[in-house]
């Protein structure tokens, strides 16, 4: 029988992002569920202390008991490369130790457990959602799920890491900070993300069923109809562009347009016709902080530009180093991404990209964006991801791709975090500023 | 696993359409449009699905994935006296649903064999056993995968562009056609009118 792959990986990949807390929710669980089986805390820290020769063999008598299960029952789609996975999980060492002991509930087994989770690190939503994937389900809307649909549809964590990209375009402007104006941008920018991220799920209901990472979408579970998705994304896109169109200004309406679209109709069907997908989605990456910026002031500044292109170049190493692990994926689901028919070209623009963002923090203070002391305070976090961008380029393999991708997760924040701090101060001058409640006519 | 025993589980899989009313009351009031032409698909399919709804559901039923092609199923509702615009919109979702099943069997069948195959091949061409000693299957790298991976888009490119093509296509027209009919029932409702007992009172397009 030929069953889907299902690779473990993109199970961590998707808690790590979601909740960056994810150690602490472990271990607290760890302590409740350790509780429950009777171990006491010393032995877990034994287990956690043990020697890899012995993590080998914990992990092994887990696996091969999932997989009798697994056999067993007819069901279960989600077979798992046999033995990269026990590779991939030992090579591991940031989440071995949590993903090892995480196993100890699995081997008692629960009454009324059927297959143990096939990964011990997956979150209790993500859990639930597979577990009432296996039933026949009515397609009625109940209204209490609605926002938590909603939430999925529009890829909220998504959408709030764009909103403050937004709002960091906005806070790095030079003008003085006008709270109205600011929670207008991020309002509109946040309803704009969503629309864009509900239309994308809408084109992409079939091939989110194929990919494991994807699978527990709303639309694909069914949980509402195409009908329905197309009417949310309407009815934020329309109060969102005409939110940032009246609220704010012209210009940032403008962009909050061209962003969805292109998104919705440049990116999301590039997907799966050419590898240009990814300097596609890299613009749109790049355009919130720049209608924070233009909704500060009212104009297409270098200094937006040079935020945009921040973004621009980070979007690279992030992007290569998450398609890296998920090659077999793409392949199977028929989207054309760098990482899978060009795989040096990928490596490349990962390491030229990482190395371009010191040059781009050079230019902070050129453009009287930032201070000098920008650069500088900047250089550890930007050496460090050229550093693991070389490391990828030069061994290509899965571990220094994962190592890529969790890096850009912190870079991106604490840049724009070290970006703020270095922001040069103007002296508020009465003839140059622009009153940013009042629509700009600049445009 | 052949070609032959392939297709026959992607004929074993494939989706129902079943009628929720009481098949007496029924063929009684629809008329003879329902039984002539589909009983006996139906009842087919309703055998095939393993699973029945409730008489009494109003809604659509959607299953598990399915193991061949991980899309779901959904079992249609067919309200007493559908007009002939929710008649068509059920057709083109069922023949849609259909149509997408058949691809991606295909497509899944088919890296899944071809994957085999290249493992297979690349294993042989390294004098290597298909299992090692510890019983397991042996598998290839990330990197000697790369190669399969890169080789199957680049083979399969045009078949991925026209199906694309076409699911827009559908997706476009299926969305369209249930904005029409949700219009329509709601101007029913908001005009007072119910749904009739015969063809005569549904409005066709």
């Amino acid at each position: 029988m030929y069953k889907t792959p299902c690779s473990r990986l993109t199970g961590v990949w998707k808690c790590l992002p979601r909740d960056g807390l994810v150690g602490v929710s472990v271990q607290q669980k760890l302590i409740a569920n350790a509780a429950r089986s009777h171990m006491s805390a010393r032995s877990l820290i034994q287990l956690c202390r043990k020697n890899q020769a012995e993590w080998i063999t914990f992990q092994h008598l887990c696996f091969l008991k999932r997989q009798y299960v697994k056999s067993s029952s007819g069901l279960c789609q989600r077979a798992r490369p046999k033995q990269e996975h026990v590779a991939s999980v030992l090579d591991d060492r940031d989440d071995s130790v949590v993903s090892q002991v995480q196993q100890i509930p699995a081997l008692k087994p629960e009454p009324g457990t059927v297959v143990p989770p096939c990964n011990p690190v997956e979150p209790e939503a993500a859990r639930a959602a597979r577990l009432e994937a296996r039933q026949w389900k009515e397609l009625k809307v109940e209204y209490s799920d609605l926002p938590g649909i909603y939430a999925r549809l529009s890829k909220l964590k998504l959408t709030a890491l764009v909103v403050t990209t937004a709002a960091a375009g906005y806070a790095m402007a030079p003008v003085p900070f006008d709270p109205v104006t600011f929670l207008m941008a991020s309002v509109g920018t946040g309803l704009a993300s969503c629309t864009a991220n509900s239309i994308n799920q809408y084109f992409e209901v079939p091939f989110d069923s194929n990919m494991n990472r994807t699978k527990n979408r709303p639309l694909v579970r069914g949980q509402i109809s195409p009908l329905h998705a197309v009417s949310f994304a309407l009815a934020c896109g329309i109060p969102g562009v005409t939110l940032l169109t009246l609220g704010v200004n012209p210009l940032t309406g403008f962009l909050g347009a061209l962003n969805i679209f292109l998104y919705t109709c440049c990116y999301t069907p590039l997907k799966r016709l050419s590898i240009t997908n990814t300097w596609a989605g890299a613009v749109v990456g790049a355009i919130p902080p720049v209608m924070g910026w233009t909704a500060a002031t009212g104009a297409l500044d270098p200094g937006a530009l040079l935020l945009g292109g921040f973004l621009f170049s980070w979007q690279f190493p992030h992007f290569n180093a998450l398609s890296w692990n998920l090659r077999e994926d793409y392949s199977r689901g028929g989207y054309r991404m760098m990482s899978v028919t060009h795989p040096g070209l990928c490596k490349r623009v990962a390491l030229r990209h990482s190395v371009g963002l010191i040059g781009l923090s050079a230019l902070g203070p050129v453009l009287d964006v930032t201070t000098w002391t920008f650069p500088l305070v900047s250089l550890p976090i930007n050496l460090y991801i050229s550093y693991l961008a070389f490391r990828f380029y030069r061994y290509g393999d899965r571990q220094n791709a994962r190592k890529l991708f969790f890096c850009s997760l912190w870079h991106l924040p604490m840049l724009l975090l070290l970006a703020l701090t270095c922001k040069k101060n103007r002296v508020p001058q009465d003839e140059a500023a622009v009153s940013p409640s009042m629509p700009s006519l600049a445009l | 696993m052949n070609v032959k025993t392939g297709s026959n589980l992607i004929f074993r899989s494939l989706r129902p359409c079943y009628i929720h009313a009481p098949l007496s009351l029924r063929s009684f009031c629809r008329g003879h449009r329902q039984s002539a032409s589909q009983p006996p698909k139906h009842a087919k399919r309703a055998e095939r699905a393993g699973f029945s709804p409730a008489e009494t559901s109003k809604y659509d039923w959607i299953g598990p994935p399915d193991r061949l092609s991980n899309l779901r199923p959904i079992i249609y509702h067919i309200p007493e006296n559908e007009t002939p615009l929710e008649r068509k919109l059920r057709r083109l979702r069922q023949e849609t649903e259909d149509w997408n099943h058949e691809f991606w069997t295909n497509q899944n069948f088919k890296f899944s064999k071809e994957k085999e195959e290249y493992v297979r091949s690349q294993l042989s061409a390294k004098g290597l056993s298909e299992r090692d000693d510890d019983g397991r299957k042996r598998t290839l790298s990330s990197e000697e995968m790369a190669v399969f991976y890169k080789h199957f888009l680049d083979k399969n490119i045009t078949r991925h562009s026209s199906y694309n093509r076409e699911w827009y296509r559908r997706n476009f027209t299926i969305t369209l056609l249930m904005a029409k009919v949700a219009l329509h029932n709601t101007w029913r409702i908001l005009t007072g009118q119910t749904r009739g007992t015969g063809r005569a009172k549904g409005k066709t397009t």
